[in-house]
């Protein structure tokens, strides 16, 4: 007998739903469906009592005007009510509309939260899974509140019914996944493990998910799941297909579970045991064994269900990167499934072997199939496998396979699908530079794939491009040639002029020897593309314009002509108008010295991660983007060779703590010297929160505000902040006077939320206040501790003088401990500007026409605390052949000397 | 993590949404028409799979798909999911879908829409597989309807 007889229906819905069917325009259906609505309200408005039956009928009617994309804002009162039924099929609809309709900021969660409470002790176990679907479909904060104790309880209780169990296992993942914080660890974790074992294969099948994603964020405390799971997973891979009986799916015993059970071992590293590390070896093998014996059904479900397990084995064999017989057991399977006729096999394949490329043991296996995956890029029909095909390429490229590699990614770039192209030129730019043994070749490839997908080449790219051939001057003569003949080409793209005019701009004198590419030659080649360009670009060739008046006089007054026509000079452009204006003022009143200084060569850019890959990692995500370094690490002899590889991931989350921690606080103390010169700025920033600070000082007093933002799109809970004064514990002299209100202890996402600190200088000090803060992200209880940068130059009140009177003060401080004094390397540039600003945001009057020597700077300054105050002079001496500075400090009080001579050497 | 299960047919008409994260309504209406414009071009006989739309959340997530006469069954995942497994699965629902309509058609799904819900209710709970065995699934739903017929009989 079916399940659902046909027929037995509610006639009105049918009725409902034909006239819809029916309708012959979206008007009519729009009417039809008003007048529905109309209906319904009246009907829930109505005097008389509407039975289930009724209710039942019309919150259907809902569903279905909800499915067609109408808005419904009403009847979830009456949804709530049918919910206190004690009629099943009324209780049932009740939930089904809240599951669909009600999210989990609706006011009527307390009262569906009533509901669940009667339904959930009621020993019902149908109505025990409504109300726990219910949970789990919302799982609301609220919700998890007033549950998070109890569905543990319901989940580990020996009396409690298997389909309850199920739905309690996943419900109370649900809680865990929306708010961790409230989900308790307890006597009931041990006992959730077992699940492994019960009996109910849906149970496990449940559990397992639970399982996994506690694992995955307490994997200590789960860690005896790994036996468990291999010895399900060897009694399933081992029974004969008939043992399971209704979880044998299509002659393959249990597939879900099997691979449910193999992701969750990925969640670990190898096991430790030795007998239960042979038993799961032994099931992997078995795996990879029946994947080779003949089919037992023709059906695809049959291969499918077989090829799922065998798909997830590989991942954990990759995971392990520990066997390498399995591991190149692997390899070959894939490479099997590479040419197989199933396209989901073969797009399968690509993806795991991209992984696999990344192992020591199977690197060398994967690059045996790279004409099987050019083969593939080039005549996949489906764009996705394409794609992946493109993934592995770019996975197993090294410097042996980099030249055939890049050329043949090249060339589907003419003919690549319009959805992936962005991606592969940045692919593309990212394997040239990273194996670039000649930098002509790199030059050649990017101005290639400027001019094969020029509209796809992003910025980051031609950046990219021109960082490295200024920064290499082997280069610079060869992509000095090939962008002037690049842009001989009668259609070039924007983008190779954009290069183009930089280059020239900079390195074409290195061309400029051969009459077929003279100055003159040059600058008309340029210019002949200036006005089919946009604004930027032609911005940026009026610089270039100006950089050949500088290496060619002899282009001089062509190009002053130029610069001088209306349609630069009087240009509606503000940008080019300026550029125009200025540039032609410059070349005609500059000598030639000055001329050749301004527009001199531009410096080596410094070296850092490259554009384009922190471009694609932004595309893809940090953990999608590991350019393939195995030939690097090779060569530099970090890779451990044998057997004890697997990566222990306690071990690893434990090294990742402290590599993060020593890099936020190496990046604060940069910050916080960062701050003796100056007064705003971002204090803090990590992927989570950013702190910026304002601050004001007058006399010994100051105030300063600080900003705490949230970079994440999840609330910040139990946010608190309390300021210290170090020292103050062991002297009980307070030096410092800082007080604060507590901040709000909710941060929303994306919200920032502000602080004032009042700050009083008692007397000197060296030592500065402490900023900690506490709040949870998530489950996790992030503490981080900062120094604020109060410094005790900040209550400097600048002090004017003459020559004279400076030198007689000088004189008065003569005493040998009132002096401070530090010869230091220079640990910026000299420039003269820069070191004007910093002494002038130290605080200090900067004296002019003091010194006799005007290489010099001498400042005077009066620290102002609440109990004195202290006169302090300064003198710096800069040397600029040897790059140092001697830095005198001469002050009233010696510790002020000592502590502002630390703090200013770490500032020049 | 399943994040979303759409069937709709081959003119794009939804005929049933099911989303395990919350999107407003406007927004679930846009990815169930960015979905199908995904899907609905690809050729018959190319794979199963295939990168999410920008709306669901790009390419963090898939679409794994079966095309059945004039429906298309859509899983969009995560990536903690194995590809095959889901296909798996939504032969299990249809399989399932099948029994309980005996010959199901695209009517039954537009007729019953609260059954076909009850149905997936027994197969994924809040993103997460609850029972693959279609027998254990059908006699929950034969118990349900068993209740509803001695509630309906006075």
């Amino acid at each position: 007998m079916p399940a659902v007889s046909k027929g037995d229906g509610m006639r009105g819905l049918a009725v409902f739903i034909s006239d819809i069917r029916n309708c012959k325009s979206k008007e009519a259906e729009i009417k039809r469906i008003n007048k529905e609505l109309a209906n319904i309200r009246s009907k829930f408005k109505g005097d008389k009592a509407l039975d289930g039956y009724s209710k039942k009928k019309y919150v259907c009617k809902l569903l279905f005007i909800f499915l067609l994309g109408h808005d419904i804002d009403f009847g979830h009162m009456e949804a709530v009510n049918l919910l206190s039924s004690n009629k099943y099929t009324e209780k049932q609809i009740g939930y089904l509309f809240i599951s669909v309709l009600v999210n989990s900021n609706s006011e009527l969660i307390r009262l569906i939260n009533n509901a669940i409470k009667n339904d959930l002790s009621s020993r019902n176990p149908t109505f025990m899974c409504l109300a726990l679907h219910c949970i789990a479909n919302v799982g609301s904060r609220e919700m998890a509140e007033a549950f998070a104790s109890e569905i543990p309880r319901i989940l580990v209780a020996g009396d409690t019914m298997d389909s309850v169990k199920q739905s309690a296992a996943l419900c109370l993942l649900r809680l865990y996944k929306t708010s961790p914080d409230l989900v308790l660890m307890g006597e009931w974790t041990s006992r959730v493990v077992h699940l492994l074992n019960d009996q109910h294969m849906g149970v496990v099948t449940a559990a397992i998910s639970l399982i996994t994603c506690l694992s995955q964020k307490n994997p200590d405390e789960f860690k005896t799941c790994v036996s468990l799971a291999v010895s399900r997973l060897s009694r399933i891979v081992s029974s004969a297909s008939t043992d399971l009986q209704d979880y044998t799916y299509y002659f393959v015993p249990a597939p879900w579970l099997s691979c449910k059970l193999l992701r969750l071992l990925q969640c670990y590293p190898p096991p430790e045991d030795g007998a239960v590390k042979g038993r799961l070896v032994e099931c992997l093998e078995t795996i990879l064994n029946k994947a080779q014996e003949p089919p037992k059904s023709k059906k695809v479900q049959h291969s499918n269900a077989k090829n799922a397990i065998l798909f997830e084995a590989i991942s954990l064999i990759i995971h392990y990167d520990s066997e390498p017989n399995l591991l190149v057991r692997a390899c070959n399977q894939l490479g099997q499934f590479l040419q197989h006729r199933e396209t989901n096999l073969r797009y399968l394949a690509l993806e795991s072997m991209c992984t696999l490329a990344s192992s020591e043991f199977s690197h060398e296996a994967v690059k045996t199939h790279i004409e099987t995956v050019i083969n593939a890029l080039k005549t996949e029909r489906d764009v996705s496998v394409r794609q992946r095909a493109a993934d592995l390429l770019y996975a197993m490229c090294d410097r042996s396979n980099a030249k055939q590699i890049v050329a043949e990614m090249l060339s589907y770039l003419e003919t690549a699908d319009y959805s992936i192209r962005e991606e592969m030129v940045l692919k593309v730019a990212i394997l040239a530079e990273k194996y670039a043994v000649d930098y002509s070749w790199y030059v050649d490839t990017i101005l290639n794939l400027i001019r094969i997908a020029g509209d796809y080449v992003s910025e980051e790219v031609w950046y990219r491009v021109i960082q490295i051939v200024i920064n290499r001057d082997d280069v610079q003569g060869y992509a000095a040639k090939t962008v002037f003949e690049a842009l001989q080409a009668p259609a070039c793209h924007e983008n190779m002029v954009k290069v183009g005019g930089y280059i020239l701009g900079e390195f074409g004198n290195l061309i400029a020897g051969d009459p077929r590419s003279s100055p003159l030659v040059q600058f008309n080649l340029l210019h002949s593309k200036f006005h089919l360009c946009s604004v930027p670009t032609r911005a940026l060739l009026l610089s270039a314009y100006i950089k050949f008046i500088n290496l060619f006089p002899e282009t001089k007054a062509t190009i002053q002509e130029v610069l001088r026509c209306d349609s630069q000079i009087r240009n509606s452009d503000v940008e080019l108008q300026q550029r125009a204006v200025e540039y032609l003022k410059l070349s005609s009143i500059a000598s030639t010295d000055v001329l050749a200084t301004v527009l001199e060569e531009m410096p080596p850019f410094p070296e850092r991660e490259s554009s384009i890959l922190a471009k694609l990692k932004k595309k893809k995500g940090p953990g999608a983007v590991s350019v393939p370094e195995l030939d690097d690490k090779r060569e530099g002899g970090e890779l451990n060779g044998g057997g004890d590889r697997g990566p222990d991931t306690a071990a690893m989350s434990a090294s990742n703590a402290v590599s993060r921690y020593v890099l936020v606080a190496s990046s604060c103390l940069f910050m916080y010297i960062g701050f003796v010169c100056k007064n705003n700025g971002v204090l803090f920033e990590n992927q989570l929160l950013q702190i910026g600070i304002k601050s004001e000082y007058r006399q010994n007093l100051g105030r300063m505000y600080l900003f705490y933002g949230n970079k994440t799109s999840v609330q910040f809970a139990s946010f608190t902040t309390t300021v210290s004064c170090p020292g103050e514990l062991q002297s009980h002299i307070l030096s410092l006077n800082v007080q604060t209100k507590p901040v709000e202890p909710l941060v929303e996402g994306g919200a920032q939320i502000q602080q004032v600190l009042n700050i009083e200088c008692l007397t000197d000090f060296s030592e500065a206040p402490l900023l900690n803060i506490k709040f949870r992200y998530g489950g996790a209880l992030q503490n981080l501790s900062l120094k604020l940068p109060v410094t005790i130059n900040k209550f400097f009140q600048p002090t004017e003088m003459t020559s004279h009177d400076f030198f007689q003060r000088w004189k008065q401080l003569s005493q040998p401990q009132q002096e401070a004094q530090k010869i230091f390397k220079a640990n910026h540039g000299m420039d003269t500007e820069v070191l004007k600003a910093k002494l002038l945001g130290l605080g200090t009057a900067l004296l002019d026409d003091v010194d006799p020597n005007p290489e010099n700077y001498v400042c005077a300054g009066v620290i102002q605390t609440k109990g004195q105050q202290v006169g302090c002079l300064l003198r710096l001496e800069p040397n600029g052949q040897a790059q140092m500075y001697r830095l005198t400090l001469r002050c009233s009080k010696d510790s002020v000397s000592m502590r502002l001579c630390e703090l200013l050497a770490q500032q020049f | 993590m399943i994040k979303a299960i759409l069937i709709f047919n081959n003119h794009g008409k939804p005929r049933l949404s099911k989303f395990y994260e919350h999107y407003s309504e406007d927004t679930e209406q846009q990815i169930i028409r960015e979905t199908f414009h995904l899907v609905s071009k690809r050729d018959e006989n190319v794979c199963n799979f295939l990168e999410g739309g920008m709306l669901i959340g790009g390419s963090d997530y898939r679409l794994i798909y079966r095309h059945y006469a004039t429906l298309y069954f859509v899983f969009c995942v995560d990536s903690s999911e194995s590809e095959l497994g889901i296909l798996d699965l939504i032969q299990v629902f249809v399989e399932t879908l099948d029994k309980c309509f005996e010959n199901v058609c695209e009517l039954d799904l537009i007729f019953h829409v609260d059954k076909v819900h009850n149905i997936l209710a027994e197969m994924v709970m809040g993103g997460m597989v609850l029972e693959t065995n279609m027998n254990e699934i059908i006699t929950q739903v034969d118990s349900q309807n068993k209740m509803e017929k001695s509630e309906q009989s006075p």
